[in-house]
């Protein structure tokens, strides 16, 4: 009984948090909101008149939505990488920067789910897809496993820090038996998460570019990159905007983890790129289509081209432990690579899958402004449910927010 | 790979018993077949179907018919759920008095027709309930018949293809017999087969040959080559549906349920021949065009959002006439028939020329196979 209690008077104080805020903080949810309404007329239009307003066709039938769910899908998986040392290696260090990391993977992983509805045909059926009451392609179909590891993902990255935000809440210490064996099943189902993403690619014997050994292990690293590269951004941001204290140690150590995940990728690169073009065969051309175009048809050069360089620069700088501790030089470099990993693991992953085509027809793919508009509106949906989360969470953690506080000054 | 993927190595003992069995494809013995009627006028056709399928329910009003149903919990949940959702529209329209029998009539289809399950998992009965739903809905719509049938695959029949490249002059008749044959959006120019235009000399180059050419032919120096949907017998398009909207056939048909598909489009990201089509905006037919003997498989009227295909022309085929491509080629290049019948024609050419397939190293195991004089 008394637990629903807490729980009430918990939303109760939540949306009163959220609700309050700096001038700027409204400004923000204000712009956000805007944003989303921009995004939810786009995708009113494409609801109504078919998916044919996108850029896609028979010829390149997934484009930026199923690039950016698959980027995100990564953002997500990185939360794991603040989450193992915090709680199974007792690195007391990590403890803020966890709950942020894991309101981040809530935040990716909602935004996931509207990039995959988005690019349905027949979001009205959607239901054909759940299971026990419509008919579930398990498990031959790896959409299928994608739909429950990214479910269960959401479900745990949303209960362990509820839990944990419950019992600070109520000025508890949060039990360690009870959330680190869930933490510890969330660092496996983060790998999880992305090796079926992978696997959703690599298991397609009709595309050579995806149909590759080393897709899922790449996946791996550059989201051990992007994620935690956006993750210190973020605890930039909340460093200077709020009272919640992240020390440098703590950013410190997430740029070792961007570091390392960075200079793997790397090295997959250039492993990916000598099997394609040391000896290409006829598998190759999809790369030298993204690399060099084909036939002059050219229409990935411009990002690729921007991807590559950025990608270098920032593990180089990275490499070295001098511009590595300079925050600012971090801050840049954290954002250029965020950028490089979101075209290289987005577009420059998905639309050549199908660049040239089953019998070499080469047709480019563009995104349309309602395209644009729709995903520029899932992610502002997307920071504006980790704003939510995050000043919660934030409150709590400050002691702003307390269970016990707020009765004792009714009564 | 198991012996009996490999389809021509089949024990083919069975055919005798087959001159006996009468060319029904709905498997009873009876004279109530439906596939044995197709002498019948679409409006006979379809006051018979009526009749068999429904009966006497068909004088009682929608509400009646919702609420009288024998339900399963499964679909009683999936109604209750639904109504919750999306169908509250629909529920008030039917249960109001006001509006006139036809409005109500058409609510209740349209209600039935959302929650129905897949396709593949119905009894007979069901599948005989919702081609008499959509041939009534369209009725209502229109004021006009169609006559649509949901013959099952028959016992002993594996269809397979045949493309004579020597043959084939390029004319593209073809393609547009299956253009009118199966009902596909005129808007976006849909086609299903694509002819490959390549030139003397440089064997099959795909990449560099031509598939959307408006020239006169056949044009000097080049040669011609169709692809089509192979229904693969071990197709990828198939595993990959997370919903099962897709599937093949006791007779080798890869068929889709485009009331089930969720529009993914995964299938069309596995399939290694360009086989399938999606429908990326309501597609439209001029009602003075549309083919009104459809098959639920084939070729019924799409909605925006689903795939679609080539399925070897079900509604012919599983009649025992040739599909609409193999009928309107000019130059017999295009050779259809059951691989299990020793006797046919495709049989013949599989065992007396030098057949190849496309991608064979994939494992996909297409039954459309090419050759040469
Ligand atoms: S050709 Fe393509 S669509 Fe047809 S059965 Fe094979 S994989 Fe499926
Ligand atoms: S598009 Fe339709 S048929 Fe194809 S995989 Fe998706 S649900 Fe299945």
């Amino acid at each position: 009984m008394g637990r629903f209690k807490v729980l009430k008077s918990l939303v109760i104080d939540s949306l009163d948090t959220i609700t309050k805020g700096s001038k700027k903080y409204h400004i923000w949810m204000g712009f956000l909101t805007l944003v989303m309404l921009i995004g939810m007329y786009c995708y009113s239009i494409q609801l109504d008149e078919g998916l044919s307003v996108t850029g896609m066709s028979d010829r390149v039938s997934w484009g930026l939505y199923i690039s950016n769910f698959t980027f995100l899908v990564g953002v997500a998986a990185a939360a794991v990488m603040l989450v193992m040392p915090t709680y199974v290696l007792k690195d007391i260090d990590f403890k803020q920067a966890v709950l942020i990391g894991e309101g981040l993977a809530v935040a990716a992983l909602i935004m996931c789910l509207a990039f995959v509805v988005a690019d349905m045909g027949g979001p009205s059926v959607l239901w054909h897809m759940i299971p026990g009451i419509g008919v579930f392609n398990f498990p031959n179909s790896m959409l299928t496993w994608d739909v429950i590891v990214l479910n269960g993902y959401l479900f745990i990255n949303i209960s362990i820090p509820f839990y944990i935000l419950f019992r600070h809440y109520q000025g508890k210490e949060a039990q360690k038996k009870v959330y680190v064996p869930g933490a510890v099943l969330s660092v496996f189902w983060a790998v999880g998460i992305h090796l079926v993403t992978a696997f959703l690619y690599q298991g397609l014997q009709a595309r050579p570019f995806w149909n590759n050994a080393l897709l899922g292990p790449r996946f791996l690293a550059s989201a051990f990159a992007a994620g935690p590269a956006l993750i210190i951004l973020v605890l930039a941001v909340i460093r200077s905007f709020t009272a919640f204290r992240i020390e440098d140690k703590t950013i410190k150590k997430i740029a070792m983890i961007v570091t390392v995940a960075a200079q793997i990728n790397l090295i997959m690169l250039a492993s990916e790129l000598f099997k394609e073009f040391y000896a290409p065969t006829h598998h190759s051309e999809s790369a030298y289509y993204l690399f060099f175009g084909l036939h002059g048809k050219n229409a990935l050069l411009p990002w690729i081209w921007t991807a590559i360089p950025l990608n270098i620069l920032a593990t180089v700088i990275l490499t070295f432990g001098k511009f590595r501790n300079n925050l600012k030089v971090l801050y840049f470099c954290c954002f250029i690579l965020f950028a490089a990993i979101w075209i290289e693991k987005g577009f420059g992953l998905i639309v050549p899958g199908f660049i040239p085509g089953p019998y070499g027809k080469i047709v480019e793919y563009l995104p349309t402004k309602i395209e644009i508009g729709v995903t520029i509106g899932i992610w502002a949906l997307g920071a504006f449910v980790f704003t939510i989360l995050a000043k919660t969470a934030i409150g709590i953690e400050l002691g702003e927010l307390r269970y016990k506080n707020k009765n004792s000054s009714d009564s | 790979m198991s012996d009996n993927k490999k389809w021509y190595s089949l024990d083919l003992g069975q055919n005798k018993q087959k001159e006996a069995t009468a060319s029904c494809g709905c498997g009873k013995t009876e004279g109530s077949c439906n596939s044995q009627k197709t002498e019948l006028s679409a409006d006979e056709f379809y006051e018979a179907a009526i009749n068999a399928s429904i009966g006497e329910e068909r004088h009682r009003d929608g509400f009646e018919q919702v609420f009288d149903v024998k339900m399963d919990r499964r679909t009683a949940f999936r109604k209750l759920t639904a109504s919750l959702l999306i169908g509250a529209g629909a529920v008030s329209t039917s249960c109001s008095a006001v509006i006139d029998n036809k409005t109500k009539e058409k609510a209740q289809i349209d209600w039935e027709e959302q929650f129905k399950g897949n396709y593949k998992l119905m009894t007979d009965e069901e599948k005989q309930g919702t081609i008499n739903r959509l041939m009534r809905s369209y009725e209502l719509r229109t004021g006009k018949n169609i006559s649509m049938t949901a013959e099952n695959a028959e016992e002993d029949v594996l269809f397979g293809y045949a493309f004579n490249i020597s043959k084939c002059q390029g004319y593209m008749n073809c393609v547009s017999a299956c253009v009118e044959e199966n009902n596909q959006d005129r808007n976006s120019q849909m086609q299903y087969i694509r002819i490959h235009e390549m030139k003397d000399g440089q064997g099959f180059k795909f990449d560099n040959a031509d598939d959307n050419y408006y020239h006169e032919v056949p044009a000097e120096g080049h040669f011609y080559m169709g692809t089509q949907c192979f229904h693969c017998d071990n197709p990828p398009c198939v595993e990959v549906c997370p919903v099962q909207a897709t599937w093949k056939e006791e007779d080798g048909l890869v068929v889709i349920d485009y009331d089930w598909c969720v529009g993914c489009r995964y299938c069309m990201a596995a399939c290694p021949y360009d086989g399938r089509r999606f429908n990326w905006s309501k597609p439209e037919v001029p009602e003075n065009e549309i083919n009104k003997n459809q098959h639920y498989l084939g070729n019924r009227m799409r909605k925006k959002g689903v795939m679609e295909k080539c399925t070897f022309c079900v509604q012919r085929s599983r009649k025992g006439k040739n599909p609409a491509c193999v009928e309107a080629c000019p130059t017999g290049a295009r050779i259809f028939g059951n691989l299990l019948d020793p006797n046919s024609t495709i049989r013949w050419v599989l065992a007396n020329k030098k057949v190849f397939r496309l991608k064979e190293d994939l494992g996909t195991e297409p039954k459309f196979w090419y050759f040469m004089d």
